[in-house]
């Protein structure tokens, strides 16, 4: 496979590639697959979310219903199965979508930017920096945007602790994973404050709204929420695969990136909206959910390489899939009860963030 | 499925129009013997102290195409700062004077025109995410995308792989391999990006005697291929053997550049190393060697108590 000793005096133009190109076509397979996999199960489960619950709707009256109001035959259903699947199931299946779809790809792109794996908008407190946002315009009683008030809100703050945390974990143009972590500590402690400095100063219904938010839920889906969000989440999943090449040149380092002519300033700065712009979104709607930007691109990472151009698309439907069924077992596990989504969430991804930690402490040998 | 194509080509055309680079400029062949790039009274200041040049005027360097150039020096005389000047890493606040790639000046270059001119091997190599080998190296093709030259991928990785015989381990992650490998898995993906001028900062510091020779062999076809290489290094032999030119540092200015014949001198190395040093032909091909000066050991004839021996 390599070159005789005696024949390495140059590079000889003429010599034919070896086993380096044969990858690909494996490689590429696979990603299809997966694609395909995670949208037929996506699929699957936003139908069983959309029939399942308090008051069940067979499968086939769903699909019926669909295809009514889209104009494709099929038949309304009556008075309160159809207010029931479009008036509370729908609405909250598509909001699961689109929360977890913007967590989903924040984590990939914060792990990307920041060059760490263990980036999350939630370890490192941007999830908590943008619910002070959305609990103090709630607490404040603000309605300057009308329906995007809490949404526009939890951007400012959000934006200002990425900011916060992208200037203080940073040392050297690198982010060691101690730092970055222990300034997640110190955000979510301050954050943590102005949100029970908030809570302190809010009436009785406002408390209620308020507790929503630190649990993280979407018990609360409308479609005016829907559209709240949409522009926002949207406008970050569209953006952000264009920056996946740069992303794969990034883990180089910064220097060897700007030597390959990525224009890191600039991606940095994007990438860093975006990730406000799809954390706001998500935390204005759902409160703080946590560790699904965190657990998704880990496995998609391990199943299909770190290559970000699967990854970041990739991480956005496993987001979706997480979360949608996430969403389906909190209405479900403990009916009529609701657990919270947040709560679950953590439940589940807080062990793989401590084996996670493990495992990066041990490839490291310390953490130096 | 032919229109499948068509459309799927007519697609790709417009996507690839859509978000191509406006107004890349592809670089120009230069020929043997012309200036690629240049410093010009160059002065740096870091931490309010001078790392190059100094009060009384700057450093001058001219590198040029189809030929290898060495900066040696001891530690901390500035050859990594040269280096990363003539790759145009230093902030304008810091550097004063002028350097220049390709007949324009460094900073009037955008970072992806600057990507085609100019590839630039660091001192580590270090990886975020574990991507596979084969995936590193083709990184140094991401300048070349959308360009005319895209359809060259494939053969430049390989080539490159080969040239530093990295092709048994394509598919391992970066992460599982040595700091010898890792430092051949750089260079190769340096080496893929076929830009007209080199910058390698100590690619055989990581690396044994074999591999030592290869890169440098590698820089010696680079050259004769008509690309500029500039290499800093250690092995004083190893400049003396391969190098076309050398450029001796010292605190911040260089003290002698010229063929390595005329400007590695026993007493200026000597000065400049503070350790003296002594330079004699060697016996069969007469390039320099370049050895510390050492009081030879006293032996003992036998028992083999080497250590004992010095006493």
């Amino acid at each position: 496979m390599t070159a005789a000793p005696t024949a390495t005096t140059a590079p000889p133009d003429t010599s034919p590639p070896t086993a380096t190109p044969k990858r690909q076509p494996q490689r590429r397979g696979s990603t299809w697959l997966l694609t395909a996999g995670l949208l037929g199960a996506l699929l699957v489960l936003c139908l069983l979310s959309a029939g399942l619950g308090a008051y069940d709707i067979p499968l086939g009256d769903v699909l019926s219903s669909v295809r009514h109001r889209i104009g494709l035959g099929g038949a309304a259903l009556e008075r309160v199965p159809e207010s029931v699947l479009w008036n509370v199931r729908l609405p909250r299946v598509v909001l699961a979508l689109l929360v977890g779809a913007s967590l989903g790809c924040a984590g990939a792109l914060m792990q990307g930017v920041f060059g760490n794996p263990l980036a999350e908008p939630g370890v490192i407190g941007i999830s908590s920096g943008a619910a002070v946002g959305a609990v103090a315009s709630i607490a404040l009683g603000l309605s300057f945007f009308g329906n995007w008030t809490v949404t526009a809100c939890a951007f400012v703050s959000g934006l200002l602790t990425v900011l916060l945390v992208y200037a203080m974990s940073r040392s050297g143009g690198r982010t060691e994973v101690v730092t970055l972590i222990l300034t997640g500590i110190a955000v979510n402690a301050f954050a943590g404050a102005l949100i029970g400095l908030s809570i302190f100063f809010a009436d009785n219904a406002q408390i209620s709204q308020i507790t929503f938010w630190q649990l993280g839920s979407l018990a609360q889906a409308t479609w005016p929420k829907v559209l709240a969000v949409l522009p926002c989440a949207l406008l970050g999943l569209a953006v952000a695969p264009f920056y996946a090449r740069k992303l794969d040149l990034l883990a180089l380092g910064e220097r060897p990136a700007r030597h390959l002519g990525v224009d890191v300033e600039r991606l940095r700065v994007v990438l860093v909206l975006v990730v406000a712009l799809l954390t706001a979104a998500a935390v204005a709607v759902a409160g703080i959910i946590t560790f699904v930007g965190l657990l998704v691109p880990h496995l998609l990472r391990m199943a299909n390489g770190p290559g970000h151009r699967f990854l970041v698309p990739g991480s956005a439907l496993g987001g979706a899939l997480v979360l949608v069924a996430g969403d389906l077992a909190a209405r479900t596990v403990a009916a009529p009860a609701e657990l919270p989504l947040g709560v679950l969430t953590a439940l589940f991804g807080s062990p793989f963030f401590f084996w996670l930690l493990r495992r990066t402490r041990r490839r490291q040998g310390g953490w130096a | 499925m032919r229109a499948g194509t068509v459309v799927k080509a007519a697609a790709h055309s417009v996507v690839r129009n859509l978000f191509a680079v406006r107004g890349r400029e592809l670089p120009a062949p230069v020929a043997h013997g012309n200036v690629v790039a240049e410093a010009r009274g160059l002065r740096v200041r870091l931490g309010g102290r001078d790392v190059l040049g100094g009060a009384d005027g700057g450093v001058d360097l001219v590198v040029r195409a189809g030929e290898v150039l060495a900066l040696v020096g001891p530690n901390g005389a500035g050859k990594s700062t040269l280096l990363a000047a003539l790759a145009a890493d230093l902030d304008p606040a810091v550097a004063d004077g002028g350097v220049r790639i390709a007949g324009r000046p460094a900073r009037n270059w955008s970072a992806p025109e600057l990507a085609l001119r100019r590839a630039v091997l660091p001192q580590a190599a270090t990886l975020s995410f574990p991507f596979p080998v084969a995936e590193v190296v083709r990184m140094g093709r991401a300048p070349w995308a959308g360009t005319a030259s895209e359809g060259e991928d494939d053969a430049a990785v390989a080539e490159a792989m080969e040239a530093t015989e990295v092709g048994e381990f394509a598919r391992r992650p970066f992460s599982a391999l040595s700091g010898g490998e890792r430092a051949r898995v750089a260079l190769a993906r340096v080496l893929a990006q076929r830009a007209p001028l080199l910058l390698l900062d100590e690619p055989t510091a990581a690396l044994d005697l074999r591999h030592q020779e290869l890169v440098l062999r590698v820089c010696r076809a680079r050259a004769a291929a008509g690309d500029a290489v500039v290499v800093v290094l250690h092995d004083l032999g190893l400049a003396a053997a391969h190098a076309d030119r050398a450029a001796v540092l010292h605190e911040g200015r260089i003290v002698a550049d010229g063929p390595p014949a005329d400007v590695f001198d026993g007493q200026l190395l000597s000065r400049v190393y503070r350790q003296p040093v002594e330079v004699f032909p060697h016996p069969r091909t007469g390039t320099p060697l370049v050895v510390p000066m050492r009081t030879g050991r006293v032996r003992t004839v036998s028992g083999g108590h080497g250590a004992e021996g010095d006493r």
